[in-house]
């Protein structure tokens, strides 16, 4: 039974990846597309392939994955089903510091994610400044208070740096904070993989400390669990994974916060299979919604952080009775 | 088994201690039971014990060894401690709830056992829980949440259990299955130490009684040294009796209508209130 999920999952995961490297604007059939990836047949396709489908399908897995990964850590740990990345303040500290490089006039895309990453890592400390300084320890409810606050300030400041600039700074500041792994290239994947499989690494051993947090801050101390050192390091694992996926493609809602919700609705219960799942989830979610946005409105395409909300609201609204 | 000795504790920013030396002792093969009103310093006991509050005098003290040289998962395999509230948010099979009893056993490579599976299933028994290993935490009722809380505190394995009101929200039936349960277990040979609003079951269950008063200890000793009026009186601010059962013999207290009346003062309407 739990096999059968897993390996059902990988093969949904594989025909997304089939059908987003052969559709396109130009599309390719599936024989195209195996010559293209050993190397022979039109060159063209071999291009297309290599140089822009892959990397791209490359840079979307790594960033669903993550996204999804950072979310069930948080939902669990913070034992709320609506925290996610975005929700705690990470999100829109990496965007501030994306945004400030803009309006500085920084123009090198490969300098905006360490920008994006520095805003990311000065919101978190923030976040956990305001949550020691309001209780001395990793409260949920002060964390999430926290980084609502936060994300607040950090759409306050991007507003105002926007306000007083040139029009080609608002676009590439707009067009970033809607999210997009078009662009892709090996470069930008090789370190966010290693980010990534840092923060993965970290959460699924930190998992078993997840199950018992999740049944509150009394409970997990009773069970000898350090509760705010575990709360803090699952933040801080969490909070890498969403720095370093914002830095590379800007921010991309509603995947962190859908993602553990299917994994569960599977049955899933323990936070390492949770944790697991909602990568395979998460990047199957995003290769499908990067298809979406290459695909359903050509020549133009539609921001990826569109269509993930597009895709989240339906869903939350089916789920919204089981939440309340 | 678990022994505070003088000890003293207060939350940050708090006016007054929570407790002030507070002396008790819960010794293995008994149950032991701490009374007393709301904000007397019971559920600070229970924080002390999970060192959340570490106290300003005094020590405690498990098995003689002082309580700060165990580390949490050391202690978490001593003494097992079911905190007075928990609510679960997530779905999860009442197995794998009890299932987590063992984490202070696991280690970040180690896997259950099959021995971790047979305790995690004598202790669904023990808790009278077996019948609901598949069903969902969030599904269960007061009674059942209850004793699956106490299946997962019996997996942790320890000889000591700490309850902070196990009873509340528990029907006349559950209420006493419940202290049957921690009777027998303290038969058994575990300290059993239970936080409880519940005096009149106290009273025939308990071995020895600890009566709390504003943090401190204001009587302690068996049921029929500890149930006595006026002290019940001073401490609940409340008029009241204490009688003998006749069915069961153990001292049972009595509240009278009346009104709350300040601590000291005779109360009214009982017969004492001329005295």
């Amino acid at each position: 039974m739990r096999t059968a999920l897993w390996v059902g999952g990988l093969v949904v995961l594989l025909a997304l990846c089939a059908l987003a490297v052969a559709l396109g604007p130009v599309a390719l059939s599936l024989r195209e597309v195996r010559d293209a990836l050993v190397g022979v047949g039109d060159p063209n396709a071999i291009a297309i392939v290599r140089a822009i489908r892959l990397p791209r399908l490359t840079l979307a897995l790594i960033v669903g994955a993550a996204l999804g990964m950072a979310g069930a850590a948080l939902q669990g740990s913070l034992r709320n089903a609506l925290a996610e990345p975005y929700l705690l303040g990470v999100s829109g500290g990496a965007a501030v510091g994306a945004v400030l490089a803009f309006g500085a006039g920084v123009r090198d895309a490969s300098a905006i994610p360490i920008f994006a990453c520095l805003g990311g890592g000065a919101a978190v400390g923030a976040v956990l400044l305001i949550a020691r300084a309001a209780g001395g320890r990793a409260d949920a409810r002060v964390l999430i208070m926290a980084g609502v606050i936060m994300g607040a300030f950090a759409n306050a400041v991007i507003m105002v740096v926007l306000a007083n600039a040139p029009p080609n700074t608002v676009r590439g500041a707009v067009w970033w904070m809607m999210g997009s792994v078009a662009d892709a290239g090996w470069a930008q994947i090789r370190w966010l993989a290693a980010y990534v499989l840092v923060g993965a690494i970290a959460l699924l051993l930190l998992a078993r400390q997840i199950d018992v947090l999740a049944l509150g801050e009394e409970p997990a101390a009773a069970l000898g669990l350090d509760v705010d050192r575990s709360a803090r390091r699952i933040y801080l694992a969490s909070s890498l994974l969403a720095a370093a996926t914002v830095a590379a493609a800007g921010l991309i809602g509603f995947v962190g916060l859908m993602v553990p919700h299917i994994v569960r609705a599977f049955g899933v219960r323990r936070h390492r299979a949770i944790v697991a799942g909602a990568a395979l989830v998460g990047a199957a979610l995003l290769v499908a919604a990067d298809l979406v946005a290459r695909t359903a409105m050509p020549p133009a395409e539609l921001p990826l952080g569109a269509v993930t909300a597009l895709l989240g609201v339906p869903f939350f609204l089916l789920r919204i009775r089981k939440l309340a | 088994m678990i022994r505070f000795h003088e000890v003293s504790a207060q939350y940050p920013r708090a006016p007054r201690e929570a407790l002030s030396g507070v002396s008790l002792h819960a010794p293995a093969g008994a149950l032991t039971a701490v009374v007393g009103p709301n904000g007397s310093g019971k559920s600070t006991l229970v924080r002390v014990l999970l060192r959340r509050l570490l106290p300003r005098r005094g020590r405690v003290e498990i098995d003689a060894r002082p309580l700060d040289t165990f580390d949490n998962r050391e202690l978490a395999r001593r003494v097992a401690v079911v905190p007075q509230r928990e609510s679960a948010v997530f779905s999860l099979p009442v197995r794998e709830y009890v299932a987590l009893g063992r984490y202070p056993h696991e280690g970040p490579w180690r896997a259950e056992t099959r021995t971790d599976l047979a305790l995690v299933e004598q202790a669904m028994a023990d808790a009278g829980v077996t019948e609901l290993a598949t069903r969902d935490i969030l599904a269960l009722s007061g009674g059942e949440w209850q004793r699956a809380r106490i299946a997962r505190a019996l997996a942790q394995g320890g000889d000591a259990l700490v309850l902070d009101e196990p009873t509340t929200f528990l029907d006349v039936g559950h209420e006493m299955g419940m202290f049957e349960l921690l009777a027998s277990l303290a038969r058994a040979g575990r300290a059993v130490l239970v936080i409880s609003h519940q005096l009149n079951l106290i009273a025939r269950f308990a071995d020895t009684m600890v009566l709390l008063h504003e943090g401190q200890v204001v009587a302690a000793g068996p049921p029929q040294a500890v149930m006595q009026a006026t002290t019940l009186e001073h401490v609940y601010h409340w008029p009241l009796v204490v009688t003998r059962d006749p069915a069961v013999g153990a001292p049972s207290l009595v509240p009278l209508r009346g009104h709350r009346h300040s601590s000291g003062r005779s109360p009214v309407n009982t017969s004492e209130s001329s005295s």
